[in-house]
């Protein structure tokens, strides 16, 4: 199964806007390849990230299988309160991998 | 014997011209199949992709930065980062931003959806590219404005097939 690195400062200022590096072991099955036997290898991608800053949505990333295996997202988030931070990738089949970190703002 | 009989009926020239014209139209329905079939196979344009995803708003060039780097030696894992110039405050944000790669069989790269609590519209992840091409965003912002930006990459082994 996939695993999830979060990647963040565990303390910022009020006001930062601070980055966030995920990164997700999947392989991004793209659905252009062709097996050993000739037959296409079926899609099987990670198509949505979200992430949820105390409840309240950051962003969201519509992924294509344009995106490399593994897919690693960074990105920005401007640190209002302490709290936790959601992390969700959506699998083709369906499955939602969750991941929470933590953030200490002053 | 009798074949040769039966042709003294029809004189040799017309049934040469009868030929010709049957051969030609069969050469003509021959070529208007196979165009019917290629624009039947032929995927939308990468820009066409874009007009759709930004709902056919035109889009002004600036504010909108792509980098990656100019060769990518390898086109299974190219770094991809795309920027915006906005303040991101609750009356003034980049609501999405599309991006697309003009070479790849399917054009969509990524849909970013932001809103003012990510500080920066700004975005870092790892694409495939199939070979050398351009790969172009379009950002539409809080006002309805839409916005684009390009870069080019050369890609050394391509990165979709198997």
């Amino acid at each position: 199964m996939s695993t999830a690195r979060i990647r963040l400062p565990a303390n910022a200022k009020k006001g930062e806007a601070v980055e966030i590096k995920t990164l997700i072991t999947h392989v991004m099955e793209s659905g252009q390849r062709r097996g050993s036997d000739g037959k296409p290898i079926p899609r099987k991608i990670l198509n949505k990230f979200a992430c949820d800053y105390n409840g309240k949505r950051v962003l969201s990333v519509d992924i294509a299988p344009a995106i490399a295996a593994n897919p690693y997202i960074a990105f920005f988030v401007t640190a209002t309160e302490t709290g936790t931070l959601d992390f969700a990738w959506t699998d083709d089949d369906g499955t939602v991998i969750k991941e929470q970190s933590k953030i200490t703002v002053t | 014997m009798s074949a040769i009989k039966s042709m003294d009926g029809i004189s040799r020239r017309r049934l040469l011209v009868g030929a010709g014209m049957g051969a030609t139209a069969l050469a003509g329905a021959a070529l208007t199949g196979s165009e019917a079939r290629a624009q039947d196979k032929k995927p939308p344009d990468a820009m066409e992709v874009l007009d759709k995803l930004v709902g056919g708003k035109k889009a002004k060039e600036g504010k909108v930065k792509v980098r990656m780097p100019e060769i990518a030696e390898n086109g299974n894992t190219v770094p991809l980062t795309v920027a915006v110039d906005s303040p991101m405050t609750a009356q003034d944000y980049v609501k999405t931003v599309h991006v697309v790669a003009d070479g790849n069989p399917n054009h969509e790269v990524v849909s970013i959806h932001f809103t003012p609590l990510a500080g920066k519209a700004e975005l870092s992840t790892r694409m495939r590219l199939a070979r050398t091409q351009s790969v172009i965003a379009y950002a539409e912002m809080s006002d309805g404005s839409v916005w684009s930006g390009k870069a080019e990459a050369k890609v050394t082994i391509g990165g979709c097939g198997g």
